[in-house]
């Protein structure tokens, strides 16, 4: 019997209730499925469990609800057992192929206030003791960018694969972690090219930009809890808030202090 | 999941012990093997392990268990820091 969860996996479906008791009630009595079989047994997969009462559908359609395997292809092996589950069919795993796979999802995401953030950066950047110079908005503007490209890497690819090797339970720490080594990278690179004060506005801003995008890494984890990502949220929004507005006000004022 | 462990002492998980009937869904459900059901009844053995997800308290027949679940991304929550009661929240 087919769900259909608009294109989302059945755990995202399950906690957004788009996979839910309802939804598997009304499939049962759309397809007359007391009529298609004789039992009266529907094997659902584990991770709908958030989104579906069992009780409930048993109660309301007379089907009762059997929590198969987390995997689909750990069905054969369940239904040869006689519906037990081994431990490791009801084991999540986070491997770093399930991590990786899940940045260009982090990253499309990420395009759009990506763009505008740049467009500022640039604009920023030509702010200038003469009013406004196209030439500084071009070369500071591309250092910036530059910078907070390299932040976006080291928070939403770098955290994500080097997740369980990064100190601190926090995102937002291991978020800071990999922007400082890539702010610092990215400073090196630059060399002579930027000033002293902009090597330090632009490692502030590296840093600062992959502590946020490794914050957002929480919610495609299968291990974070919602309490905790607000929890760490409210120490790590306030030091991302002062981190930018340091860089954006120090960036402005650097032309007119060097 | 034995290396991935997140922050201590935040969940909002809640067992009432009297309204067990050691059914054992919740060990069922779980994904973190936060429950042990046994002599009869069950147990938190792993408090901190628990995401939040809602399948044991969805689950549980005799509403035993209690637990806020809630979306864990970090710009989905900073909307509903921002946005009015009712307004619609951007998702994936």
């Amino acid at each position: 019997m087919v769900l259909d969860t608009r294109g989302i996996n059945v755990w995202c479906a399950a906690g957004k209730k788009t996979f839910s008791t309802e939804e598997v009630i009304r499939q049962v009595q759309r397809v007359g499925l007391d009529r298609v079989v004789s039992h009266r047994e529907l094997i659902l997969p584990q991770l709908g469990a958030p989104g579906v009462s069992a009780q409930a559908v048993k109660k309301d359609c007379g089907f009762k609800v059997t929590w198969g395997p987390i995997r689909a292809r750990d069905l054969p092996a369940f239904l040869n057992n006689g519906r037990k589950a081994e431990t490791e069919m009801r084991q999540l795993t986070f491997s770093i192929a399930e991590r990786t796979v899940l940045i260009p999802v982090e990253l499309s995401l990420i395009v759009k206030p990506s763009l505008i953030i740049l467009l500022a950066v640039f604009i920023l950047s030509g702010i200038s003791p003469n009013i406004f110079s196209f030439s500084a908005a071009w070369f500071r503007g591309l250092n910036g960018a530059v910078a907070y490209l390299f932040g976006i890497v080291a928070g939403a690819v770098f955290v994500p694969i080097l997740l369980p090797w990064l100190p601190m339970r926090q995102f937002y720490i291991k978020g800071i972690l990999t922007g400082l080594v890539a702010g610092i990278f990215v400073t090196f690179s630059l060399g002579a090219s930027v000033t002293r004060l902009e090597s330090f506005i632009l490692l502030l801003l590296t840093t600062a930009v992959s502590s946020y995008a490794a914050m957002n890494f929480t919610g495609a984890t299968p291990f974070t809890s919602p309490s905790g990502v607000e929890k760490e949220m409210r120490q790590g929004i306030p030091i991302q808030i002062i981190a930018v507005v340091t860089v954006i006000i120090a960036w402005v004022a650097a032309p007119f202090v060097s | 999941m034995q290396n991935f462990r997140y922050l201590n002492n935040v969940t909002t998980l809640e067992l009432d012990v009297e309204k067990c009937i050691g059914c054992g869904m919740c060990g069922i459900v779980c994904p973190h093997t936060v429950f042990k059901v046994k002599n009869p009844k069950a147990r938190i053995v792993d408090q901190d392990a628990c995401m939040e997800c809602g399948a044991c308290a969805a689950n549980c027949p005799t509403a035993a268990i209690s637990v806020t679940p809630g979306v864990g991304c970090a710009f989905y929550i900073i909307q509903t820091w921002i946005k009015r009661k009712d307004a619609v929240i951007e998702c994936c």
